[in-house]
């Protein structure tokens, strides 16, 4: 190591990359000018250096107290936040400690906000995946009962029993709450855009539908069975039942979505259409509509990935099956979210566990690649059919 | 395919306040008439209560009497849908529909009201339309893409072509030439020129050269301050109104004096 | 004049406008009629409970002592929930609208958008088998040092599933919310602003300090309330976790209950007035909800009437 590189580093001035043809003849480079511009500033190798010492110390600290990976990671990233904060006041003086203090924590809980929401992820697919194949996908939980299970944990068979007859529950439910919010949603959202201008009925819906969007899940289920309680009487749980319950929580974001959408039209084109003497409804549905058609159908589409996964409301209305049941209409049904649920709070086999919560992994893989499928085709959708610009 | 529009006692309200008071004017068919005046006179205003377009804006109404050809644009019974057909309007920005190609574009007026009309029939009036604008050979060989695409100028004369296909009598036209660079301003003035042996054009315009190169006759509106309506000051023939006003307001503006 | 040649073009068409009009005012007044009937509904449902012997409802002292530890035990985990999720939701934001590099940000917006959709049952599941077990020796550690402070009192639950546990799954579940209404909120914060800091010689904390946190503070406190209304009404996550029992102050003994997973847990079976005592307990909590959307919401209108000048 040549004198020449020590006084460059003792500077703390950040290295100039030194050409790689330069390297097989190093001359020695005349005594570099200190740029006052750094002066007062931290070494470049103080922070790596405090961060490797707090590493040290935090895996000491851990040792004592019965070593453990969380535990080294919490003393280090303490030590570390401290020291090198409290270096860069000492050399930097307290402004720029305090910001060194701000950033460290900024980054640090980035990186806490991380650790649940990967290891969620990871739970999800680590435990999802060896439950997911053709048996599982395709077959009910019919005459699935805990002997079955017990049978298959004492042979080391696979799995019996699946999540068909949830899957077709859930996209039954979730197609017919789409079929009874998206006319609705979007007829509302029209009349406060195109016809409502803010008088006092419209005023009056847009803070209803405010307080919809409030609603707690379980709450719209409770709405939803109190009024088919008073239609049918007080056991009616079926699938249509949870479908309104699905409704109430996904109008409001229907008519959210599509009156931002509506709102983004310009005026102009209206304008032209009646000036060419089309009418308003067709304008509407031939002009402003189609304009808005690709942020509606996002909105749209991100409405249903949220009432997808909605556990509560089916829980209350449309109650739990073991089997295939296509009729929304009559008898309850099973949906994958109560799937997933009561597979692990009454696991089929109370003795053997480790099928029905292999099972519940499985629906929750499932589960999340449906909503993140939805949440793709949102962006996608708004990206194809937004109207095309160029030549 | 031409009609006059005769204005009586006309006043345009936003709700209770009053834009445009006590007009009346005679508009000849097959005529370039232009609107000028300062900006917030009224003028645009009143050119929107010409076509009924006024009423879209919550609160717009009127009193008094518009004529086309000795029939009431505001008799009870009359649908605004029918006036637009027949008094068609261009706009100050180019509006093409967005999700439209330059051909749907073109035939927005017939097909968004839900005419069946037939291949051949819908390819001679995209013809006849875009070349009465002037745009046939620019575009005739991309009709399928979309009109968004075209330059200003050029999405102008579309907004043109797609007021013409309707084939109203009378067409309106709101400051046509504000947002455009002065080569497309001159093919529109152009147009303008040859639309008059066809159809009655009224032009609101912020440039008084341009008024004086396309209108035949020349309407002069003037506002007596913020809050007052705006009234009719002097009408008459253009040359006349730029070379010899009979009003002071009138000759102040055209010299240059304000506005 | 009855010669009216536009007249005569008669009005064909007219009617559709009148059936689309007709229809989309409709739709408005439907969503009205069924939240006003729904209501009327769940009232009627509920009044047994409230005219009811105090000595039939559960715990057989009147509906008000029923209710009571619950909406405390809701209010807890909320709290626990927001007192976690804020600090960090909002650095998570700073961090990705002012820290990250450009091209991570946009791609990690998305990414707290995606985690926002994943349903609650899932994060109950993971809450469930995985949090839970893995912060018991955390508990046992607390119940030994800090079991002298109430909230800590020992002895620590053995399964892990505590109010505690539960706070933190909900705080996990709002902060993707939090996160993502404090981040547009931080993007929006003027330009010019925040150049006219670094001008003068601010580091960059000086920056977020003066310019960016006092624009978006209602912005914050809305996404904060937003997210307080999500923790309160959340059901699966609690439902899940938590080992219910009567309101203690230890958060890390199995005890507490909050109204959304009281109702899930046991409304399957209940019948009669149990029913009547759980929907008046969903009212209670919609009334709760709807008190803090509101505010929330009053908050971001005043917000956006100071912030329309710029």
């Amino acid at each position: 190591m040549s004198a020449a590189t020590t006084n460059q580093s003792n500077t703390g001035q950040p290295d100039t990359k030194v050409p790689a043809g330069n390297n097989k003849a190093p001359q020695p480079p005349a005594p570099r000018r200190r740029n006052s511009l750094a002066k007062g500033h931290l070494p470049r190798f103080a922070i790596p250096g405090i961060a490797a010492g707090s590493l040290v110390l935090g895996a000491a600290a851990s040792t004592l107290t019965g070593f453990s990976v969380a535990t080294m990671a919490i003393y280090t990233a303490i030590i570390f936040v401290l020291a090198a904060s409290i270096t860069t006041t000492a050399v930097e003086g307290p402004r720029r400690g305090k910001n060194s203090l701000a950033t460290y924590l900024v980054y640090g809980a980035f990186l806490l906000a991380l650790v649940p929401l990967a290891s969620v992820l990871f739970t999800v697919l680590e435990k999802g995946l060896p439950g997911i194949n053709m048996h599982f996908l395709f077959n009910s939980m019919n005459g699935v009962t805990g002997a079955v299970d017990n049978a298959s944990v004492e042979n080391g068979t696979p799995v019996i029993g699946g999540a068909y007859h949830a899957v077709v529950g859930t996209l039954l439910i979730t197609l017919w709450s789409t079929i009874i919010s998206v006319p609705v949603g979007m007829l509302t959202a029209i009349y406060l855009v195109e016809y409502g201008k803010n008088g006092p009925l419209a005023r009056a819906i847009t803070f209803f539908v405010d307080v919809m969007t409030g609603i707690p899940s379980i709450v719209a289920g409770l709405f939803a069975t109190a009024l088919f309680a008073v239609l049918f009487g007080p056991t009616a749980r079926m699938g249509i039942v949870a479908a309104v319950a699905l409704s109430v929580l996904m109008i409001p974001t229907v008519v959210r979505s599509t009156e931002e959408m509506l709102k983004i039209v310009p005026n102009e084109l209206r304008e032209a259409s009646y000036a060419l003497g089309v009418r308003k409804w067709r304008t509407i549905t031939k002009v402003v509509i189609p304009t808005a058609i690709s942020g509606i159908a996002s909105g749209v589409t991100l409405a249903i990935a949220r009432v997808i996964g909605e556990t509560a409301p089916i829980l209350v209305t449309a109650g739990l099956a073991n089997n295939i049941n296509v009729n929304v209409f009559g008898n309850w049904m099973a949906t994958l979210p109560t799937f997933i649920y009561y597979q692990i709070i009454t696991p089929t086999s109370p003795t053997n566990i480790d099928p029905s919560i292999q099972r519940a992994w499985a629906a929750a893989l499932l589960l999340i690649g449906m909503v993140m499928v939805l949440n793709l085709g949102a962006r996608l959708i708004a990206s194809l059919f937004a109207p095309k610009k160029g030549r | 395919m031409s009609k006059r529009i005769d204005v009586k006692d006309l006043n345009v309200y936003y709700s209770k306040f009053l834009a445009v008071e006590d007009v009346n004017i005679e508009i000849q068919a097959k005529s370039v008439t232009a609107f000028i005046g300062p900006s917030g006179c009224g003028k645009s205003t009143f050119l929107r209560t010409l076509n009924r377009m006024h009423e879209v804006i919550p609160g717009g109404r009127v009193e008094g009497e518009v004529l086309l050809d000795g029939d009431n644009l505001y008799e009870s019974g009359v649908d605004p849908v029918t006036v637009r057909s027949q008094i068609g309007m261009v706009f100050q920005r180019p509006n093409p529909f967005p999700t439209m190609s330059i051909r749907d574009n073109v035939l927005a007026g017939v097909k968004l009201n839900g005419k069946k009309i037939s291949k051949s029939d819908a390819e001679s009036l995209v013809e006849k339309s875009l070349q009465g604008a002037n745009l046939w050979n620019e575009v005739k060989d991309r009709l399928d893409k979309p009109g968004s695409g075209l330059s200003g100028g050029q999405q102008q004369r579309l907004c043109i072509a797609r007021t013409i296909a309707v084939k109203p009598q009378v067409i309106l036209m709101d400051e046509p030439c504000s947002a455009l660079d002065p080569i497309s301003t001159l093919a529109i003035e152009d147009l303008i020129n040859e639309l008059k042996s066809e159809f009655t054009v009224v032009i609101v315009t912020h440039n008084m050269q341009q008024a004086a190169r396309v209108s035949d006759k020349t309407a002069f509106f003037n506002i007596a301050g913020t809050g007052k309506p705006g009234k009719l000051i002097e009408y008459a023939e253009t040359a006349t109104i730029f070379s010899n006003p009979s009003v002071k307001a009138t000759e102040d503006y055209v010299s240059g004096r304000f506005g | 004049m009855t010669t009216n040649a536009l007249r005569r073009q008669g009005s064909k068409g007219q009617a559709g406008d009148k059936i689309f009009s007709g229809a989309a005012l409709g739709a408005g007044i439907l969503i009205l009629i069924t939240l006003f009937a729904v209501a009327i509904f769940l009232l009627i449902q509920a009044l047994p409970t409230f005219s009811a012997n105090p000595a039939l409802i559960t715990g057989g002292e009147g509906f008000v002592s029923y209710i009571f530890p619950i909406v405390i035990g809701t209010v807890i985990a909320a709290g626990i929930a927001l007192l976690i999720a804020t600090p960090v939701g909002i650095a998570v934001a700073l961090f990705i609208s002012h820290y990250a590099p450009r091209k991570l940000a946009a791609g990690l917006g998305y990414v707290i958008d995606l985690l926002a959709a994943i349903p609650s049952v899932i994060y109950g599941a993971w809450g469930y088998l995985v949090l839970a077990p893995a912060l018991v020796p955390a508990y046992q550690w607390l119940a030994e040092n800090l079991g002298f402070i109430p909230i800590f009192a020992g002895p620590a639950s053995q399964t892990g599933k505590t109010i505690l546990t539960a706070g933190i799954v909900l705080a996990v579940m709002v902060l993707p919310i939090i996160t993502s209404l404090s981040r547009e909120i931080f993007l929006q914060t003027p330009k010019l602003h925040e150049e006219a800091a670094l001008a003068l010689g601010a580091t960059r904390w000086e920056m977020i300090n003066m310019s960016v946190l006092p624009f978006a503070r209602p912005g914050i406190v809305s996404a904060v309330m937003l997210g307080l209304g999500r923790a309160l009404g959340e059901t699966m996550a609690v439902a899940l976790v938590l080992s219910t029992g009567g309101l203690i102050p230890s958060l890390i003994k199995s005890g507490n209950q909050t109204i959304a997973a009281e109702i899930a847990l046991n409304f399957p079976e209940a019948f009669g007035l149990r029913l009547s005592e759980l929907i008046a307990a969903g009212l209670v909590l919609f009334v709760i909800t709807l008190a803090v959307n509101l505010i929330a919401r009053a908050i971001i209108a005043r917000h956006k009437e100071f912030s329309g000048a710029n």
